[in-house]
């Protein structure tokens, strides 16, 4: 069974979201989806100061099996990314919650985010699949 | 239900994600596929490949059965334990599977052909054969490990008895020995140096354990299909089928054409592919970002190709594929990845050999 911590927020989409204060919310890959996709060895992140939309997809996680896209949990302005994954994309691999993050957005309305799956709705939606 | 290997229950002990590989339960990978591709290449790492199907073929007429049935002649075969690689052919020239065949002695040969094609093969292996005094007989009760790596051998050594270690010291490329209870073979599917070993089924996880002792790391199929690619040998289903004449997917090397008057089963087709095919296999090579993938349309001078095989190159650091386009292709070709048409570099199939790039 994978991991999915109780403090974040999930998409079905298999992205995660984490609060970091001032309506600035982390995001990434769940354990889960970095599982099905295997090692990763490219990842394409969006620009900083991208306006994006709930849904876009924002960025791209390459792995030996597949390319896989990320999309936008929520609307708002990309405000950082995660410049690690250049040179070492296995971290969305060894650290899906921690250091493989792909990118923080501010949030264009924080109430978004209440809309997005608790663990428990992301694990009975991976429980489907 | 899934066919298992009877090492099965070692691939779970060891963490291993497994998977249905054409109707056999087999590790993909122990947890990543990149490092175990990186063991291979840098130290040493074992593929349980009990799947594959072996057969022995026997009898007063086992030579010339084989050279009817095999695109290489295996009269070439005069050393007892040399191995030869071949393609057996259909009537309309398509490859029916490739395979390697050992050599005994003219009434004693053994075939390895692949798992996924097995009921296809051994028909046709038997209907091929009648008219000539052989046996064929499938060997399922025989386990196989190819262990691989510039220390495999080593490894591999520091477990065998002194019969065996004598048995295979000095071996060339491309031989195999029956040592005591152990076939060993220096062939593989990597592009390093290493060994294939048959064991009976009854001693295959002991001989897994003592291997797994010597340091040798366990390898799935996520790591067996990037060696493979990076060394530009061809995947049966992938780079060549029925379909497909060896010519157009780089073994034109396996076919032995002289001398003329031996028939073999695809000859007379082939002979006129030859004059008429416009196809060949070559290798892609893409610095920038992204991976190449199987089934992407490819654009090249004189008309279009499709990529056969597609992967991320581990040793290389980028992406890698083979594809089969038109013998007019330049020294570029455009391969269209997500909606762009991205220029890539044709070269050789082949990318590592023993550890290095051969780009």
């Amino acid at each position: 069974m994978s991991n999915i911590p109780a403090e974040l927020r999930y998409a079905t989409t298999h992205e995660w979201v984490r609060p970091e204060g001032n309506g600035v919310f982390t995001v990434g890959i769940t354990e889960h989806a970095q599982e099905l996709l295997g090692d990763m060895v490219f990842v394409d992140l969006p620009d900083v100061g991208d306006e994006v939309s709930t849904g876009d997809d924002v960025a791209v996680a390459e792995s030996v099996k597949a390319a896989s896209d990320v999309y936008a949990p929520i609307s708002g302005e990309i405000v950082a990314v995660n410049e690690d994954l250049e040179d070492s994309p296995e971290l969305v691999n060894s650290d899906p919650y921690g250091d493989g993050w792909l990118y923080k957005i501010k949030a264009e309305d924080e109430a978004e985010v209440e809309n997005l799956m608790d663990a428990e709705g992301y694990e009975a939606s991976i429980d489907e699949d | 239900m899934l066919q298992t290997t009877p090492l099965h229950a070692k691939h779970l002990e060891s963490n291993a994600k497994m998977v249905d590989f054409h109707g056999w339960e087999m590790p993909l990978n122990y947890g990543s596929q990149i490092e175990e591709h990186h063991a291979v290449r840098q130290d040493a790492g074992m593929f349980d490949v009990s799947h594959m199907t072996i057969v022995d073929v026997k009898g007063a007429d086992a030579k010339a059965y084989l050279r009817y049935l095999l695109t290489h002649d295996v009269d070439k075969l005069q050393v007892a334990g040399k191995a030869l690689y071949s393609g057996m052919l259909n009537e309309a020239g398509g490859v029916v599977d490739d395979l390697i065949v050992y050599y005994f002695n003219e009434q004693d040969y053994r075939v390895v052909v692949n798992s996924a094609t097995k009921e296809k093969d051994l028909n046709h292996l038997n209907k091929y054969a009648e008219g000539f005094d052989v046996s064929i007989t499938e060997r399922p009760e025989l386990a196989m490990i190819a262990v691989q790596g510039p220390n495999a051998k080593e490894k591999v050594g520091s477990i065998l008895s002194d019969a065996q270690k004598a048995a295979v010291e000095g071996m060339k490329m491309f031989f195999g020995v029956q040592a005591e209870d152990l076939f060993i073979a220096t062939t593989g599917y990597t592009g390093e140096a290493g060994y294939e070993i048959i064991v009976s089924e009854d001693q295959a996880a002991a001989l897994w354990d003592k291997l797994l002792a010597a340091g040798v790391k366990p390898c799935g199929l996520g790591a067996r299909d990037t060696l493979r690619l990076e060394a530009g040998m061809n995947l049966y289903g992938q780079d060549m089928d029925e379909t497909i004449s060896p010519l157009a997917a780089n073994m034109g090397w396996t076919v032995t054409w002289e001398p003329e008057d031996r028939d073999f089963v695809g000859r007379a087709a082939l002979t006129e592919l030859k004059a008429t095919s416009n196809e060949k296999l070559v290798g892609l090579v893409m610095t920038e970002k992204g991976v190449l993938r199987a089934g992407l349309k490819v654009k090249a001078e004189g008309g279009e190709g499709v990529i056969t095989s597609g992967t991320f190159s581990p040793t290389l650091g980028h992406s890698i594929a083979m594809a089969r386009v038109p013998k007019t292709v330049g020294d570029t070709v455009e391969v269209e990845m997500r909606k762009k048409w991205v220029t890539v570099n044709v070269v050789k199939p082949s990318f590592v050999r023993n550890g290095k790039s051969v780009l």
